[in-house]
């Protein structure tokens, strides 16, 4: 994980074949700049950014779902509850469930966990369009990569 | 009809927070009852469920954006029921 540059999910671990369900994981470094702000002293992870990480999770999902055809965008945040304090050096497991696909958009439902307790839970919706012109989806493919995303089973040649 | 209307008009009612007797099938999701596209994706998955159905929103949009429709065709609530009316007998037939 690295925060500060919004890259909140280390690894994909599974994604279900029937595109339902997604696990991540997400290491909380020991060192990062956001820490410097929240708080002094008393480093712990925004909850924007734990709400972030679930996104990235779900949108990882909706991408194999659509095969890279288009991005998910988050439009709408529900019932988000932070349970407890996530502080530098815990491994998080970030999953998502689709609840609905609707036409341009999905909802999904979304939690994390450390060592199987629960950490934070939302609903989630998301736009989902176009590309934007320009380089995004070179790069976030780029990203599919380091993430371990199975690229080969998700995109089109 | 009466009863999809009854449906939809729940629908927005609580999703919106918009008095249900303020909504009746004349009235314009947009232009009368100020819904944006945000609280339409709301309602498009409350709807979704209730009918087990998929409201086209996307060819909707570029439809309208396109000069080939015009919003009132899909946002007036008549004829938003009038839609879902269709959609849900296509997936019994």
């Amino acid at each position: 994980m690295r925060p500060e540059v919004f890259k909140m999910v280390d690894r994909i671990v599974s994604i279900d074949p029937a595109l339902k369900t997604i696990h991540c994981q997400g290491l909380v470094p020991e060192e990062s700049s956001i820490f410097e702000g929240h708080f002094p002293g008393y480093p712990i992870m925004p909850g924007v950014l734990l709400i972030e990480a679930m996104a990235q999770t779900t949108g990882w999902l909706v991408l194999a779902r659509n095969r890279f055809e288009k991005m998910p965008f988050l439009a709408t945040v529900k019932e988000a509850k932070l349970r407890t304090f996530v502080v530098p050096g815990q491994n998080l497991d970030l999953h998502s469930e689709i609840l609905h696909e609707g036409s341009g958009f999905v909802v999904a439902k979304t939690h994390a966990t450390l060592d199987g307790k629960p950490i934070c839970n939302a609903e989630l919706t998301f736009r989902v369009l176009s590309w934007p012109e320009g380089r995004m989806k070179s790069v976030v493919l780029k990203v599919a990569e380091h993430v371990q995303f199975p690229v080969a089973d998700y995109v089109d040649a | 009809m009466s009863s999809t209307f009854d449906t939809v008009a729940n629908i927005i009612a609580e999703t919106c927070d918009i008095p249900r007797d303020t909504i009746t099938p004349e009235s314009h999701a947009i232009d009368d009852l100020g819904i944006d596209s945000l609280d339409f994706l709301d309602i498009a998955f409350a709807i979704d469920k209730a009918f087990g159905i998929k409201l086209p929103l996307e060819q909707w949009t570029q439809e309208v954006n396109d000069g080939k429709a015009t919003t009132e065709q899909y946002f007036v609530l008549k004829n938003l029921c009038a839609r879902i009316d269709e959609l849900v007998a296509a997936k019994s037939a």
